[in-house]
């Protein structure tokens, strides 16, 4: 029992190496550079890949190993620095929002660029010469390699200690992480700096992705899976902190490892899998670390958040005499099924429950200020729930609401920790919740049909017909969008975008931002529920990509296509996102870079998303401010 | 005999081993307006923000009317009837004027409905606090586009809403021109008779100070070294001892 425990804990404690390594170079990029790498996990990815690559190429031995893990660090370390040249150098000024999303854009351009290159199969990596075998501790085995993993992660991360306090380069680097302006007013080439730093965070994921080779193989959903990972051990360590990184590495890893160590047990006469609970032990540890200290276990609390007035659009009460082009595009939805066939009412279906799922994202990211990397987490809990009761035998009547119930009640779960945090720290949190429900609903099999997910869940005889249920979800959806307009010059939107302007202006006039802030959520995530509970009847069937972070990413997409701080905006950005998206996928299989590119370049160009660009043209022709 | 409206009792705060504030004791009364200078590092903004619940005290008492309101957080404070104004202007730069006295409204009202059409119920009550202030001209205008001047008059509307019993102002006329600075103190000073309103503000500005205090409240280095009216620390050697290099009546630099 003891042996088997400790066996476990140095399983983590070699997992934590990994951990950490991509951990560090995050911290050591956002130390500088102010900017949250989402991409690291697909440096990462690469790193991995490109191993493989070089020992294809080389072949086996020390080299193709060593020399592949050296050589991947190094090429992912320099399309780091090219990334950095040319993408993030653009983004530096810019509110932390567009800069997550900008790198975003990164992650769906390199998934689609290592799809291209080595195609949709897992690769299986070399292992290393010299340490395929086990050394035997307390009479059971253990992995030479991974004995190996265990020092070498705290090794590397003494070496970047000892770089950055024992060289001039690194006493230049901590010098720019205390005071940037401090540091360039006494003459620090920064651009030069900037470049260095990032291309050293890259490469430190990228060695890290090789080493990860000889205990899984190259794989697409390597990126999402560590940087989710990674998102979790910063926010439990503190951001911007190295040894805080560590420890909270090694705490996530051992944890798990401890899950998997104990395996299936009874308990109170019932059968518990503790595998399969490795996620929620994360979730738990996480949440533990939150309630405690919401900045992390090594972070220091963050100073407000600064708003920069220009970044932020008015939003007047509309007069009532400029909506006739509403009551236009009202009665063209309600004419659509007597012109179009019915290809293009399927397709208005899914833009209507997409624009409720863009408008309920815009409503707290808009409105509210607040950054979510994990919205299809309610989107899909609004499906299942749905589904799962009307395998039940539930009807859709009471099916729909059941799912509208349940995302709001996981929005009341995960907006309690979420209201705690704010700016970067948000986002990785609500990424990081993203991406448990998704494990949850991808290994839950019994009730959610894991990868397979649930098939036959259609409406009633009713609605069965494509235009009948065109005219259901219009009119559940679009009432759902109209409260969601409504409630900007209601008092809950009012509060909101008090928050969002000046927290401490607000507290000082008696507003609760926590209370207001997590009402918001809830609301938001009912919404995406509601419209994740119609999409999985207008399909018949339900697969864990509906919770899947490219998901999330849609939908911020379509917020930010469209303009995050106007009404419309994500409803427009919906419209537009999902035509595009039908015209391109039907052109390309890379529909992901191309979303990709659209991203990087309208987080630099069109900051405020179409609308917001519309109207600052009319305004600026009309002369006002 | 009743409770002074603001009671401050032997407040001290530290950060890390530097004692910024110690054993600071004062009271405002209703209607009056005390002014807390001091040269800088002497521990006002410190001691402000003790007061105002941004910061919590090491020990000591802050009393509002006798109760005790020691580390309330600033929206508890603002339901017991405080309300301040920034260093720096705080408003909500997304709104227009009558907007920010709309979310003070809505906040005071506890409203926070989903569906409720939150503008048109307030509208007189609006336009009166802003007329109050001078500034009824702009309700529409947004906050984004004011000059600074115009800015600290909203600001000063929006802490009125809620007709408090102690109002707090963190440098009133910071950043402003010499001519308007007299202008709005006139104003606060005038409200404050008015509506019996008790005003701490802090001040750079000794003509300020001066000028419009009814007491004066000196700090120097974490410690309150003097109490009185304007003549009677105008008078006192302690002070002009701090102040050394710049006589008291000019501008501080």
């Amino acid at each position: 029992m003891i042996a088997s425990f400790l066996i476990q804990t140095l399983n983590g404690l070699a997992s934590a190496s990994l951990l950490f390594l991509v951990a560090l170079g995050l911290t050591l990029i956002f130390g500088v550079t102010r900017v949250v790498n989402f991409a690291h996990g697909s440096f990462f990815m690469l790193g991995a890949y490109l191993a493989v690559s070089f020992h294809g190429f080389v072949g086996g031995g020390v080299l193709g190993f060593w020399g592949g893990a050296l050589f991947a660090a190094l090429a992912v370390g320099v399309v780091g620095a090219v990334a950095e040249l040319t993408i993030l150098r653009r983004i530096y000024r810019a509110p932390e929002l567009l800069q997550l999303i900008t790198t975003f854009g990164i992650v769906l351009l390199l998934k689609d660029v290592v799809l291209y290159t080595w195609g949709p199969e897992d690769i299986l990596g070399p292992r290393a010469p010299g340490l395929t075998g086990a050394v035997w501790i307390f009479g059971k085995p253990f992995p030479q390699y991974d004995l190996l993993l265990l020092v070498l992660g705290p090794l590397i991360g003494l070496s970047v200690w000892l770089l950055l306090t024992r060289t001039d380069w690194g006493t230049r680097v901590r010098a720019a992480t205390e005071d940037r302006d401090m540091a360039a007013a006494l003459g620090i080439n920064q651009a030069l700096m900037f470049t260095g730093v990032f291309a050293l965070g890259a490469l430190l994921a990228g060695l890290a992705g090789a080493l990860a080779l000889p205990r899984e193989p190259a794989n697409h959903n390597m990126d999402l899976t560590i940087i989710a990972d990674v998102f979790v051990v910063t926010v439990v360590g503190g951001l911007g902190s190295l040894p805080g990184a560590y420890v909270a590495a090694v705490i996530i890893s051992v944890v798990k490892a401890w899950c998997i160590g104990i395996g299936d047990v009874r308990l109170f006469g019932m059968a518990f899998s503790f595998s399969k609970l490795t996620l929620v032990a994360e979730f738990i540890v996480m949440a533990i670390v939150l309630i405690i200290r919401p900045w992390g276990l090594f972070g220091t609390p963050q100073s407000p958040q600064r708003v920069s007035a220009a970044s932020i659009l008015p939003m007047p009460v509309p007069d009532v005499k400029r909506l006739w082009p509403l009551a236009l595009v009202a009665l063209a939805l309600l004419m659509l099924p007597l012109l179009a066939d019915r290809f293009t009412v399927v397709l208005a279906t899914d833009i209507i429950i997409f624009a409720l799922f863009a408008a309920s994202l815009g409503l707290i990211m808009g409105l509210g200020g607040m950054a979510s990397f994990g919205h299809a987490a309610y989107f899909g809990a609004g499906a299942y729930a749905a589904a799962v009761a009307f395998k039940a035998g539930a009807p859709f009547f009471v099916a729909v609401p059941a799912g509208v119930a349940f995302a709001g009640a996981l929005a009341m779960l995960f907006g309690w920790f979420c209201v705690r945090l704010s700016g970067v720290s948000l986002a990785m949190l609500t990424l990081a919740f993203a991406q448990i429900t998704w494990a949850i609903a991808f290994q839950w099999d019994s009730v959610t049909g894991g990868s397979n997910g649930l098939v036959g869940i259609w409406p009633p005889d009713l609605l069965s017909g494509k235009t009948a249920y065109y005219f259901a979800t219009l009119l559940l959806a679009g009432a759902a969008i109209l409260i969601i307009w409504r409630s900007a010059h209601a008092p809950l939107g009012y509060l909101m975008r008090a928050a969002r302007d000046s927290r401490i202006r607000a507290e000082a006039v008696g507003v609760d931002v926590r209370i207001i802030q997590w009402r918001a959520i809830i609301l938001a995530g009912a919404a995406a529920g509601l419209a994740g509970a119609l999409y999985v009847f207008s399909k018949g069937s339900l697969s864990p990509d509906s919770l899947s972070i490219p998901r999330s990413v849609d939908a911020l997409a379509m917020v930010l296509i469209g303009g995050v701080q106007t009404l419309v905006g994500p409803v427009v950005g919906a419209a537009v996102f999902m035509l595009l998206q039908d015209w391109i996928v039907r052109a390309t299989p890379y529909w992901h870079a191309v979303l990709g590119i659209t991203l990087i370049l309208i987080t630099i160009i069109f900051p405020q998303g179409i609308v917001g660009t519309l109207r600052q043209w009319r305004q600026r022709r009309e002369g006002g401010p | 005999m009743t409770a002074p409206v603001l009671a401050v009792e032997e407040i001290g705060k530290s950060f890390k081993g530097f004692r910024a504030v110690e054993r600071v004791s004062f009271s405002v009364d209703a209607g009056e307006l005390l002014a807390l200078i001091g040269p800088n590092g002497a521990g006002k903004t410190t001691t402000f923000n003790m007061i105002n619940g941004q910061l919590a005290p090491d020990h000591g008492r802050v009393r509002l009317g006798g109760e005790d309101v020691t580390r309330s957080p600033p929206r508890a404070l603002w339901r017991a009837g405080v309300a301040r104004t920034f260093q720096i202007t705080q408003t909500f730069a997304s709104m227009s004027v009558a907007e920010n006295l709309l979310v003070a409204i809505l906040s005071r009202e506890s409203a926070t409905g989903l569906l409720a059409d939150a503008g048109r119920a307030n509208a007189d009550e609006i336009q009166a606090r802003l007329d109050e202030v001078g500034m009824g001209h702009a309700a529409d205008t947004l906050c984004s586009v004011l000059a600074y001047g115009d800015l600290k008059r909203v600001e000063l509307a929006i802490a009125l809403v809620n007709d408090p019993r102690l109002l707090l102002m963190d440098e009133p006329t910071a950043g402003m021109a010499a001519r308007e600075r007299g202008a709005l103190m006139r104003l606060v000073a005038e409200r404050a008779r008015q509506r019996n309103t008790a005003v701490l503000f802090t001040e750079h500005d000794m003509d300020v100070v001066f000028g419009h205090a009814d007491r004066v409240v000196v700090m120097n280095r974490g410690r309150l070294i003097a109490e009185g009216t304007p003549a009677e620390v105008r008078a006192n050697p302690l002070v002009r001892e701090v102040y050394l290099g710049s006589t008291i009546g000019e501008a501080n630099p």
